[in-house]
């Protein structure tokens, strides 16, 4: 299963992982119109926390045993049988921000336009996610992870 | 008075088209030339702070941004050109030296450009190195002049010669001297890991030795400078080869000088010197005031290591580098590195590093000729440095005698550096030539060492390319092969002290 | 007359060599009629033979076959050679009046020995090495004089022409000689000097080349670190000194020597099991790098002893051999040797690097 791992020896806090996620997850998916074409762009779904030299960018972890999963009452969080990824479902998603409230990585947010969850979908459908394609630094890598 | 501003010298462009104000520039730029304004969201700039180093332009991800040469300022003068004024208006303010960062960069001949290389036609087939093998490997070290051989009961050979320890190239390219506290441990680590997947070697320069770095002792060039910075018996033991630094290109007979903002911790452990201190290595080596002085040197280090390493001196190329490489031949060096001027440097007076020394051409051409007329070429290796820009260079500086080459300013260029010449600041945007942890983690040696490794991979695939055009199939025989070079547009005086004939004239 | 630009000489080439192991002498006729079936191979721009076993009655005397321009060029070497040497002997080369054969020079031999007084003089040296300094002297400073061989019991003779022309010219087919190599010459570019012609010789050695060296740059100046000369501008010339001076000076034997200027590639060392062999033919390789021959040849060297034909080391020249009972045959094309070989036996194709020796048997 392949996942998003992060090197924070590596990573220069340059926020371009974000700037490519909102584009990714737009309606036009084109950088300029994303920016100053549409009417709400979309919010991130990976964050650069920085504290002193450290920085490192965080996205959902899509966790073995996800609390975000056994909060969702109206089972719109669903693991993709496929990938084990952990994603949410548009249609079902009533907005009651239980998944935001048990994440204990913080990943999870409210969309920018809609009152739904939002969070990584490691891309689904690109053959890697546009955070890891893009990372000047390579600091974003997408891996099998070991365990 | 008034204080004049220095002139700008680049002007960052932004296009409002297509800036989306990210600020990927304002987080990146450490010099502090993008400008956020939350309240209009645009991002402006400050462009008398700009470097040109262009890591922004590399970063934008809507390429919004284009650093120009600001073309305005004073009326064109051939004599007082916008550096000179920027310079005197600077020293009329700070009554200081103009420090600068990496090689001379005035218009003087690159004679490299001047050299024109050989291949066969009809009498002499061309090799293809696609289809028949071509050898690029060289020793570096101090050889006899003739095999001793034995015959046992047998009368089977037996070899009686024991050579003196040879550092083995699998490319004749090296990476020149760059110390740690000049550049950072990303940049010491890429060097290293690279050199050891390559079969070469790099040098640590002055700067000792991280601890990170032991594991790479055998791809290592261990460095002696006049600071002795590092220097201690498991450094002595852990390199490949030790190298006993007299000069250096950009700044022949001057010692060095790592700004107390450098020396981190780490830097101050791999120095042994104390955190934050200036390390100011001085001119000459004070117990070298002589070549003899040298020769008891280069004893005692091959005493120290048992006689299992060689030992090279690296001195500038200045007027007399004729004698003076003869000396340190003479002396028991095992090789000689010669550094040209258009070598570069952490930090220098700019009135050095343009003005004192000789092209690398004329040194490397004129002290293979002179060795070659003591009949003592042999004993010692010839390593030229300063300012190899391609393959193209490489092949023409191994024709005109040198056995291997050095490279540095090309190894930070392929790491990201793009010139700006400021790395006495610390301020490297590249993560180069800093020891600022926001700074230094940028370069990420795992790119670094594919990037080296690709450089000197593209540039053997080249030399193999020209080897082969000339009808060579191995590197040993273009090895001071003059007959493969002409020159063009040179006085006939140059095209003697290149030992070389001009274009047009057969062989 | 003399080649006097210093100019590279650029030649293809036709080269074959007869051998007897056991030291039986066959006249010259079978070389030129070997090296005559090669014709379109050489322009009639050069062509020689070096014979070995020729002058038995003289063969403890150095037999100096001179070129010379005029009578002012001869008296100045025959002055230059009476300070050093003992003459015993010295005679115009006999030759048949050819009126096709072009501005021949002057063509003496001496049999001559070194002086005592030359010999105490020079007590540091070698006789060897007094008569190549002599030989490298004459070449070079004494103007229009030029010596040809310098051997004993051994002669060289060359000139401009086809090869058998030459042959013919010096009527090598009264000569008897155990070992015989000859050369015919196609040059790109026209010089009409006679000593510019081969096989290049030096003391006993005689060499004929087929090929373009292009190390030879580094190798002419690893030689020159030597003391070696190499006034004649020749691939030919820098062969026969690498020659001197790894089997003479640096006295290897000639397998070893094979090693040197046709090194095995290094992935070929490295993958030797045997650590011993390895590690000597890697010490030869690191010592004697710039004594590496580059670029395609085939010759045929040989010191009185010895003959032996050698190939590039992608065998970008021809060179073909056999062995018939105590006779060895070498040549560029199988031709020159079916044409005076009677065997019926297949030719052998030699593999690059690969020397073919034929030895003189005690």
């Amino acid at each position: 299963m392949k996942r998003i791992r992060i090197d924070e020896k590596y990573c220069m806090g340059c926020r371009l992982c974000e700037v490519h996620c909102i584009v990714q997850h737009s309606k036009t998916k084109n950088i300029l119109k994303t920016y100053m074409g549409e009417c709400s762009k979309p919010a991130p779904r990976i964050f650069v926390e920085e504290k002193g030299y450290v920085t490192f960018a965080l996205q959902c972890r899509h966790c073995e045993d996800a609390p975000c999963l056994d909060a969702c009452m109206t089972g719109a969080m669903y693991r993709d049988k496929e990938t084990g990824a952990v994603l949410c479902s548009e249609d079902k998603c009533v907005g009651c921000w239980m998944c935001i409230m048990v994440c204990p990585f913080g990943v999870i947010s409210r969309s920018s336009d809609k009152k739904i969850a939002s969070k990584c979908d490691l891309c689904m459908g690109e053959d890697m996610p546009v955070c890891v394609k893009n990372c000047p630094n390579e600091a974003l890598k997408y891996e099998d992870s070991k365990d | 008075m008034a204080k004049r501003p220095t002139p700008t010298e680049f002007i960052v462009e932004r296009d409002k088209d297509r800036c989306i104000a990210c600020q990927v520039c304002v987080r990146m730029c450490s010099n502090d030339v993008h400008i956020y304004d939350a309240d209009t969201n645009t991002v402006t700039s400050d462009n008398s702070k700009c470097v040109g180093c262009h890591f922004c332009e590399t970063l934008c991800p809507t390429d919004a941004i284009t650093i120009k040469k600001n073309e305005s300022s004073f009326k064109p003068n051939a004599n007082w050109s916008v550096s000179v004024i920027s310079d005197i208006t600077k020293q009329a303010e700070t009554g200081g030296v103009i420090l600068t960062g990496m090689g001379c960069d005035k218009p003087y001949t690159i004679y490299w450009d001047h050299i024109l290389l050989n291949a066969s036609q009809v009498t002499n087939p061309s090799i293809d190195p696609l289809r028949e093998p071509m050898e690029l490997r060289r020793y570096i070290g101090r050889k006899p002049d003739k095999i001793e051989l034995d015959y046992n009961k047998k009368g089977k050979i037996e070899l009686k010669t024991m050579l003196e320890k040879q550092l083995k190239l699998e490319v004749p390219i090296m990476f020149s001297a760059m110390s740690y506290g000049s550049v950072s441990l990303n940049t010491c680590i890429s060097l290293a890991k690279a050199s050891h997947e390559l079969g070469i070697f790099y040098n640590t320069g002055e700067g000792g030795l991280h601890k990170s770095l032991y594991k790479y002792g055998k791809n290592t060039i261990i460095q002696i400078a006049s600071g002795r910075f590092g220097v201690h018996p498991e450094y002595l033991r852990t390199g490949a080869a030790i190298e006993i630094k007299i000069g250096q290109g950009a700044k022949p007979g001057i010692g060095g000088h790592l700004p107390g903002e450098k020396v981190s911790k780490e830097v101050s452990e791999a120095r042994m010197i104390p955190e934050g201190t200036d390390a100011i290595s001085p001119a000459p080596h004070h117990d070298i005031y002589s070549i003899e002085d040298l020769r008891q040197l280069i004893h005692a280090l091959k005493e120290a290591t048992d006689y299992e390493k060689p030992v090279g001196v690296k001195i500038a190329a200045v007027h007399n580098v004729v004698p003076i490489a003869s000396g340190v031949a003479r002396a028991g060096a095992d090789y000689i590195a010669i550094d040209g001027m258009r070598g570069g440097t952490g930090a220098a007076p700019k009135v050095i590093r343009d003005n004192v020394g000789i092209p690398i051409e004329f040194a490397i051409a004129a002290v293979d000729a002179r060795l070659r007329e003591e009949g003592i070429r042999t004993k010692v290796s010839l390593i030229a440095a300063g300012g190899f820009r391609s393959s193209g260079d490489v092949i023409k500086a191994i024709a005109l005698g040198a056995d291997a080459v050095y490279i540095a300013t090309s190894a930070l260029i392929a790491l990201g550096c793009s010139q700006c010449q400021k790395c006495y600041t610390g301020k490297c945007n590249w993560g180069i030539a800093t020891q600022d942890p926001y700074l230094t983690k940028r370069l990420n040696p795992e790119i670094g060492v594919q990037r080296l490794k690709n450089l000197i991979r593209a540039w053997s695939l080249e030399i193999k390319d020209m080897l082969g055009g000339m009808g060579i199939n191995s590197i040993d025989s273009l090895c001071g092969n003059r007959t493969h070079l002409r020159g063009i547009g040179l006085s006939d005086r140059e095209l003697e002290i290149l030992g070389i004939k001009s274009a047009g004239e057969p062989q | 007359m003399r080649h006097s630009e210093q100019e590279k000489l650029i030649s293809g080439c036709s080269v074959a060599g007869i051998m007897n192991e056991s030291g039986r002498k066959i006249s010259g006729e079978a070389i030129i009629r070997s090296i005559a079936v090669m014709r379109e191979r050489s322009n009639g721009l050069g062509g020689g033979f070096s014979a070995y076993g020729i002058y038995p009655k003289f063969k403890n005397y150095f037999a100096f076959h001179m070129m010379y321009d005029d009578k002012k060029a001869m008296a100045d070497a025959e002055g230059y050679l009476k300070t050093n040497y003992r003459v015993v002997k010295s005679e115009e080369i006999p030759t048949i009046e050819d009126k096709s054969i072009k501005n021949r020079p002057l063509l003496w031999r001496y049999f001559v020995e070194l002086k005592d007084k030359v010999k105490n003089l020079y007590y540091d040296l070698t006789e060897e090495d007094i008569v190549v300094n002599d030989v490298m002297k004459i070449n070079a400073e004494i103007e229009g004089a030029f010596v040809t061989s310098s051997g004993k019991n051994m002669g060289i003779f060359k000139g401009i022409g086809y090869p058998e022309d030459i042959g013919r010219y010096y009527k090598l087919e009264e000569y008897r000689a155990y070992i015989w190599i000859a050369h015919g010459r196609f040059p790109t570019n026209s010089v009409g000097w006679w000593g510019g012609a081969h096989p290049f010789g030096l003391l006993n050695w005689s060499v004929v080349h087929n090929g373009e060296i292009s190390s030879y740059g580094i190798n002419k100046r690893y030689l020159e670190n030597f003391g070696y000369r190499c006034s004649l501008f020749t691939d030919t010339e820098v062969i026969l000194y690498l020659f001197d001076l790894l089997v003479r000076k640096h006295k290897l034997p000639f397998d070893i020597v094979c090693k040197i200027i046709d090194a095995p590639l290094w992935e070929e060392i490295d993958r030797n099991g045997d650590d011993e062999e390895r590690e000597l033919l890697k010490t030869l390789r690191i010592i004697y790098s710039s004594a590496l021959i580059n670029g395609p040849f085939s010759i045929i060297i040989s010191d009185g002893n010895i003959m032996m034909g050698l190939n590039d080391r992608v065998k970008l020249r021809p060179l073909v051999s056999l062995k018939d009972g105590d006779t060895v045959y070498m040549a560029t094309e199988e031709c020159a040797i079916r044409e005076v070989c009677k065997s019926k036996k297949e030719i052998y194709y030699s593999k690059s690097s690969e020397p073919i020796i034929g030895k003189l048997k005690n």
